[in-house]
């Protein structure tokens, strides 16, 4: 067998994959862009317009309450999901038969669709007959509106985003966990290092790449939230919990607007791409001090 | 002063025991081996002593201060693993000051024991390095280091040479010597390597099935097995034992018949043995030689020529296996039938109980 048949041999083996991923993500993506330059709808009406779509984007107050509602519903998703996926891996890194338990039923939330999981909270939260409104209504007090004052919408969501999420990341960190060898923390033990010092010198730096991976995948993963949005609450009240892709959403397919949501999902791709380089800079960049 | 004592420690996890009633005293700056083979218990002895294990009954003092109540980074010692278990994600110079700093230390003198510990074991060049950007041996200097700077009262060596090649082991257990001359406290190592026991400790602590077999010197746990097992698993090639009975009257010594017929007078006193049992003669292969004039008749199954001596592995006429030492120009081949010189003088006596009788000292 000669050296050229060798080389192409290798492509045999990723081509279907190949395949698949050019086309179902690559081809639409710069088709994507192509729509975005155009005023066109799904009945095959396509007009150039260059950068206008973006333009107008960029002076449409609702386009930036989306993005203003995204970054308030990542701020308020990452950082506590970090947290309590951290707390429960370590509360639940041991070979007990509890233990499996209560890390089975922690991870059950995630294999759960999204329309399960916005039907169970709004169970909990709809301030007629939610579980909540009862409790409070038992305590003699007034039903909270978490779905329709603009005050607590993306908390509601946030909660419910976190309860849903939480299982992967718990996974990820407890995986991490388990790459430490158990005779590091016996040297600690032998170091005089209490639970606090443990923890803060020889747990977390051991599995920094793991909480690094689990806060930039749920970034990226956040700033595209939509489900939730769309089936708790549909963005309102008066677009106080929409988030960029419900705004996607409705321009492309409510309005049927396609151009008009390809630039807004440009767009969108852009912000999380800028989102991820900015994080994986400012990682590198403390590691290369370190 | 004594310097670690340990009084009748039992351990065991759920219904197995793995160590059963262990009682050690050792003296001050003493250098002890605790040899045995895997799943003998002393890793789980070592790890009591250190407080990685709890012991179900039974006190260990080091120095008189009780500790086996104490938390591990309040009891004096300092351990270096046999994995090395350093911190990967700190500096060679903050894996050697972390405990100092947990204990309080003021820096001056964490900088000034960490430099000085690091010129001992010339590790200075890589302080500023991670573990993983040193060598095996680097490594374990960095862990012997981490903990020097402790300026401990008892070190506790766990198998710290398993993980090194010949050379560098050659090259550690020197440095360990020179270390045990310098420090001012007293050492335990963990190890099945019999030549490290051997060369390192001043007693040998020989652990099998849950109990201590033995302690002694190096030499009298070699030259007087107190029982079978410590008779087999010290010295290499291992001790040959043969079925022997007692030859009735005679003197003040035993006299044994092998099970081929052929009878070994030895300096064991025969008012010690057993009144009647099987009895088991044991023999270093140097005290079997390969002679022409040989008592006993063996045919050869396997020779190993080591250069400076020949071992001998062969079987007498009644089928029991025998070790025994040629010249290290010896011309036997494997289906010799060859004559066997056994010196009994040199012989030991082991009892149906297992039990080890030697020839009277001096």
């Amino acid at each position: 067998m000669n050296r050229t048949t060798r080389r192409y041999e290798g492509f045999l083996f990723v081509g279907p994959f190949l395949f698949l991923y050019a086309f179902l993500l690559i081809y639409p993506l710069i088709l994507g862009i192509g729509i975005s330059f155009h005023r066109a709808d799904p009945f095959g009406g396509r007009l150039w317009v260059g950068l206008d779509n973006y333009a107008r984007l960029l002076a449409d107050p609702i386009f930036w309450q989306a993005v203003v509602n995204t970054f308030k519903l990542t701020l308020m998703i990452v950082p506590p999901l970090t947290i309590l996926a951290l707390a429960l891996a370590l509360a639940l890194n041991r070979a007990t038969r509890s233990a499996a338990i209560f890390r089975g039923i922690f991870f059950s939330s995630s294999v759960l669709s999204v329309t399960i999981v916005t039907l169970i909270w709004r169970f909990i939260l709809t301030p007629d007959a939610g579980l909540i409104a009862k409790i409070l209504h038992a305590m003699g007090r007034d039903p909270i509106p978490f779905l329709s004052d603009p005050h607590l919408t993306i908390p509601a969501l946030a909660i419910a985003t976190i309860w849903w999420c939480l299982g992967l990341p718990m996974m990820l960190v407890l995986a991490g966990l388990q790459q430490i060898p158990p005779d590091v923390y016996e040297a600690a033990a032998l170091d005089g290092a209490g639970r606090w010092t443990t923890l803060w010198r020889i747990t977390l730096p051991s599995i920094r790449r793991t909480l690094i991976l689990v806060v930039m995948m749920q970034t990226a993963a956040q700033l595209q939230i939509f489900g939730q949005a769309q089936l708790l609450t549909a963005g309102g009240p008066s677009g106080a919990s929409r988030p960029i892709v419900l705004l996607i959403y409705e321009i492309a397919f409510g309005r049927w607007e396609l151009g008009y949501g390809a630039a807004a999902a440009e767009l969108l791709f852009m912000l999380v791409l800028a989102v991820t380089l900015v994080q994986y800079w400012a990682v590198t960049r403390r590691e290369a001090e370190a | 002063m004594t310097s670690l004592e340990l009084s009748n420690v039992r351990k065991s996890y759920g219904q197995t025991a793995v160590l059963d009633g262990v009682s050690l005293n050792m003296e001050p700056k003493e250098f002890v081996a605790f040899l045995g083979p895997s799943g003998s218990g002393k890793s789980t002895l070592l790890r009591i002593i250190a407080g990685l294990e709890t012991l179900d009954e039974g006190e260990v003092r080091l120095e008189g201060r009780r500790i086996d109540t104490l938390p591990p980074g309040e009891r004096g010692v300092a351990m270096v693993f046999q994995h090395y278990a350093l911190y990967p994600h700190m500096s060679v110079r903050e894996n050697m000051s972390f405990g100092l700093r947990n204990a309080g230390m003021p820096r001056d003198e964490i900088e000034a024991r960490v430099v000085q510990a690091a010129g001992v074991l010339e590790i200075e060049p890589h302080l500023d390095k991670k573990p993983g950007q040193l060598s095996g041996g680097q490594r374990q200097r960095v862990a012997i280091g981490r903990a020097i700077v402790k300026q401990p009262r008892l070190f506790l060596l766990d198998e710290p040479l398993s993980n090194l090649d010949a050379a560098l082991r050659m090259r550690t257990r020197v440095e360990l010597a020179q270390l045990r001359r310098r420090a001012d406290a007293a050492f335990i190592i963990v190890t099945h390597d019999q030549a490290e026991a051997m060369t390192l400790a001043d007693r040998i602590v020989v652990m099998n099935d849950r109990r201590i077999q033995q302690i002694g010197a190096p030499m009298e746990v070699y030259s007087r097995p107190a029982n079978v097992f410590v008779a087999r698993f010290v010295g290499s090639p291992a001790m040959t034992l043969l079925p022997a009975t007692l030859v009735p009257g005679g003197d003040a010594f035993a006299r044994i018949r092998l099970g081929d017929g052929s009878e070994v007078d030895t300096r064991v006193p025969r008012d010690g043995l057993p009144a009647d049992g099987p009895l088991q003669l044991g023999l270093r292969p140097e005290s079997v030689r390969v002679a022409a004039d040989g008592t006993a008749q063996a045919e050869v199954e396997l020779v190993e020529r080591l250069g400076e001596r020949t071992l001998v592995y062969g079987r007498l006429a009644d089928g029991a296996a025998i070790t025994a030492e040629d010249e290290g120009n010896s011309r036997i081949r494997l289906g010799d039938k060859v004559g066997l010189r056994i010196d009994g003088t040199a012989a030991h006596i082991f009892g149906p109980d297992g039990a080890g009788h030697h020839a009277a000292a001096g």
